[in-house]
């Protein structure tokens, strides 16, 4: 019962920054929007490891968790100075 | 044990509900990042804590999991507000005070690459 209110919760996060990563005016707000998505999602993949208790799951966050760090450092090298 | 690991899961995910919403409707790039880091980070850590205490023989890799995030995150941040404030995103009109127009070169490119 209490699961699903931290599943509400997150998938209301996740919902607003997808939304803000849709609809920003600038690059940068859509690079926002996408960071606080996956740092979102790593939390959330960690928790549906506890719900499902599949101890596998760990480890793809912590993949997700050093490709989306690799993944914002390269947009915003791009964005400062070129490729 | 797995009281107080739910009350922690708890405390988190409001965090990371909290840090959606500043992402949606705060006014500027800054601020959005401002809002977005510090509550996102929280959030997770405390999530990643908490599911340690539900199952206890978790917790060692939900530690480094929360650990790298508490480290990685404020770099992205400040490599992101750099990159937007260099590649001339405006502050927005009612902020109060910019430090960086200080400089004389602040929001100039490096001069081989222009």
């Amino acid at each position: 019962m209490i699961w699903t209110l931290f599943f509400s919760l997150i998938a209301a996060g996740v919902f607003f920054s997808l939304a803000r990563a849709a609809l920003g005016p600038t690059t940068s707000d859509r690079v926002v929007g996408v960071d606080g998505t996956v740092t979102i999602t790593i939390a959330l993949m960690v928790l549906l490891g506890a719900f499902f208790d599949r101890y596998i799951y760990l480890d793809v966050a912590l993949v997700y968790a050093v490709l989306g760090f690799i993944g914002v450092l390269a947009i915003a090298r791009y964005m400062e100075r070129g490729v | 044990m797995r009281v107080f690991g739910e009350i922690l899961i708890g405390i988190g995910t409001a965090f990371l509900f909290l840090g959606g919403l500043g992402i949606f409707r705060l006014p500027d790039v800054y601020n959005r990042l401002q809002a977005g880091t510090k509550c996102t980070t929280l959030g997770a850590f405390s999530t990643i804590i908490g599911v340690g205490f539900v199952h206890p023989g978790w917790m060692l890799k939900a530690i480094v999991i929360a650990v790298f995030i508490l480290l990685t995150n404020p770099i992205s941040a400040h490599a992101l507000a750099r990159a937007s404030y260099k590649s001339g995103v405006k502050l927005w009109e009612k902020s109060v005070v910019d430090r960086c127009q200080e400089f004389e070169d602040c929001t100039e490119l490096p001069k081989e690459e222009k």
